[in-house]
């Protein structure tokens, strides 16, 4: 197990360099000098000179790179173009808000979206079934951002029952950061309000961000139950008197749940890029959002930041969905 | 006979299919006095499988019983209630022995789990909280290495001999009165196989049960069973005891899978044809086509059971005509 995950890491490094050459490389080629955006409009040719030469970008690309991967790889993700402070600040303030829309959501995609599923199987081509097939279409084909304005008209405009935009109430202020999930915080600094505050506004982004990944885990919920139940050992499990809700509800998810943790791997990357638009509705402070200001902005080392982070989460991901399925499925934890 | 555990009698059953309606099994009698060993034989594809479904109460979905009687212990099985057959019957009053041990079990529980399950649900109350204990006994009763150790590990990790005693032992857990197994050792090699077929035997007499055993294999009835009784395409062809059918078979069905049997044969041609499609069953005799010594009448009507002894069933009007010469191999 422990092998395993050495080699895994170890795996995962020449991806994460090729990531980081690709995207070095593309954001220097776009054709914005973030030397003459850095030194401002009124800056005389000589100013812009002194900013090149000051941050390196006059030295050749590969020396740049070197010197940039060298810091990386000593945990220095180099400082904002901008604001001039460490990025890896940014990233550390920036990213559990977004993990933890992406994990809020995730959770609540796999809680309705695996018994959605598999009730789907169990009555397949009943009137349940069709139900659940229309609205898991329906949950894939509407837009993210059409969804979350409707939300926030109805839950906020309309019934003021949710906070339209924000992470946690302006007078509550966010409670001491121990893992960064204003959720699991307040709950260790015994806020009760604050707990209340965080989870109200998140709600309306988690369940934008939920209902197209709650539609993919039905789906495959469904397709998967669905396989595992024409298996020989259903049939034996029948037939030795296993009750029929055991069978399906233990026996059979088991299986097909084994299927649908890759699903929820890949649903963790997609959720990562969409997370992007809906943070930027919700104005919540993740790395969605701080990525479309450093775009904007051509902050080229926070946006190679970004860059790096994701990888690594896509890397980290794919380490645990192996984990998972290990301990899961027998037969896989022997390989590992 | 009326101490019998099991009497099916006049059984069909139908499946609703692409190609329409098929009656896999067309008249089944089949009788299990107690205590005894009765092996059901035929060709695959005649609804051995079928036969045990149906007692069981498991068949699928889209078929159906349309005739007949399944008395168990004095109950019709084929019209007692789902919720009656799943609580009372299936695991509890009757154990079963599937067919491929590499299937049957769920592959990502462990054993014990799994053997657990069956026991939650069927095992008398007064065993409450001794479930394990029970099953490590029965473990070493079917020779499971290290019974207590077994418990804890995956299926793939027993060999296909070690896990048809995994399941041997899992449709003993219950204190059955029948066990029904379904060619338990045709996923096995022949050594294997003749160890499982030892201990069947040894457990059928050491738990006082009756077993209803399917096979294709006349060798293993000889080995095994009190009784048998063959089947062809849905129809119960010849019924008599062991001894007595396998030196006087009637039917030519049964006197043709005898000759055809690889200790017997001079040459292993096997009976020319193959097993009709339900879909599409020949009237009259199902038979008919592929026997040598079918007349015109035999198309017609289905045959009479007649009693060439006692105990000793044939449904053919000609038995007692020889079989033309090169018609067995
Ligand atoms: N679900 C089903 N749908 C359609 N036909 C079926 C179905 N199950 C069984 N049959 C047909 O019923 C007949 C009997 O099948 P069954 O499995 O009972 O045979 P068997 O005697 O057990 O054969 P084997 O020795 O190969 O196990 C076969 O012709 C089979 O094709
Ligand atoms: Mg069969």
């Amino acid at each position: 197990m422990l092998l395993f995950l050495i080699r895994r890491l170890l795996l995962a490094i020449p991806a994460l360099l090729g990531l980081m050459v690709l995207t070095f490389v593309l954001v220097r080629v776009v054709p914005a000098d973030p030397a003459t955006t850095l030194a401002g409009e009124t800056a005389t040719p000589q100013q812009v000179q002194e900013i090149r030469r000051k941050y390196g970008f006059d030295r050749p690309l590969y020396e740049q790179f070197a010197i940039y991967v060298g810091q990386v790889a000593s945990g220095d993700l180099g400082n904002s173009v901008f604001s001039n402070r460490p990025v890896m600040d940014d990233v550390r303030r920036t990213l559990p808000a977004t993990l933890e829309l992406i994990f809020v959501s995730l959770l609540l995609a796999t809680l309705i979206g695996i018994p959605l599923g598999t009730l789907s199987a169990v009555h397949h081509n009943g009137l349940l079934d069709h139900v659940v097939r229309v609205v898991t279409v329906g949950g894939l084909a509407v837009a993210s951002f059409w969804f979350a304005i409707m939300l926030q008209l109805l839950f906020s405009m309309e019934l003021e029952w949710l906070p339209l935009r924000g992470r946690i109430g302006v007078n509550i202020g966010a409670p001491p950061s121990v893992t960064g999930f204003f959720l699991v915080d307040s709950l260790l600094a015994g806020r009760w309000d604050q707990f209340v505050s965080s989870l109200r506004h998140i709600a309306l982004p988690a369940i934008t961000l939920a209902v197209p990944a709650l539609a993919t885990i039905a789906r495959f919920a469904r397709v998967g139950v669905l396989d595992t139940m024409q298996r020989d050992f259903v049939q034996y499990e029948t037939a030795v008197g296993y009750p029929r809700h055991r069978i399906v509800w233990i026996y059979v998810l088991r299986n097909s749940v084994i299927a649908a943790v890759t699903q929820i791997g890949l649903l963790f990357g997609a959720l990562v890029s969409s997370a992007v638009a809906v943070e930027a509705i919700f104005d919540w402070p993740g790395l969605g959002s701080y990525a479309v200001q450093a775009i904007l902005s051509s902050d080229y080392k926070a946006v190679l930041a970004v860059t790096l982070v994701v990888g690594v989460i896509y890397a980290v991901i794919n380490i645990l969905v192996d984990l998972v399925h290990g301990l899961l499925d027998p037969r896989v934890a022997e390989q590992l | 006979m009326n101490d019998a555990l099991l009497k099916v009698s006049n059984l069909a059953v139908s499946i609703r299919g692409d190609e329409g309606i098929a009656r896999i099994l067309d008249r089944v009698d089949l009788e299990i006095p107690r205590g005894r060993i009765v092996g059901v034989v035929g060709e695959s594809g005649c609804g051995k499988s079928t036969l045990i479904k149906a007692i069981l109460g498991v068949l699928p979905t889209r078929a159906r019983i349309d005739a007949g009687e399944i008395v168990f212990e004095g109950r019709d099985l084929a019209k007692l209630p789902p919720d009656v057959l799943a609580r009372e019957v299936r695991g509890a009053a009757i154990g079963f022995i599937p067919q491929d041990p590499f299937l049957a079990l769920n592959p990502v529980f462990r054993v014990g789990t799994q053997m657990l399950e069956t026991m939650r649900w069927h095992a008398p109350p007064q065993w409450k909280g001794r479930h394990r204990e029970r099953l490590v006994e029965l473990l070493r009763a079917v020779q499971v290495p290290d019974p207590e150790r077994a418990l804890e590990r995956y299926p793939h990790e027993f060999s296909g001999g070690q896990r048809q005693r995994l399941l041997i032992a899992a449709a003993l857990s219950c204190q059955p009165r029948l066990l029904i197994a379904d060619e338990p050792t045709t996923a096995l090699d022949v050594t294997t196989q003749q160890q499982v077929l030892m201990l069947l035997r040894n457990l059928v007499a050491e738990f006082d049960l009756s077993m209803l055993f399917v096979t294709h294999d006349f060798g293993v009835v000889a080995q095994l069973c009190d009784e048998v009784s063959v089947i062809y395409a849905g129809q119960t062809v010849e019924a008599a005891p062991t001894r007595r059918l396998i030196n006087e078979a009637a039917h030519p069905y049964a006197r043709l899978l005898l000759a055809c049997h690889p200790d017997r044969a001079t040459d292993l041609g096997g009976i020319p044809g193959s097993v009709p499609s339900p879909f599409a069953p020949p009237q009259g005799c199902r038979f008919h086509p592929r026997c040598p010594i079918a007349v015109a009448d035999c198309a017609s009507a289905r045959p009479i059971i007649e009693q060439t002894s006692e105990r000793h069933d044939v449904a053919c009007p000609r038995y007692r005509l020889p079989l033309p010469q090169g018609a067995t191999p």
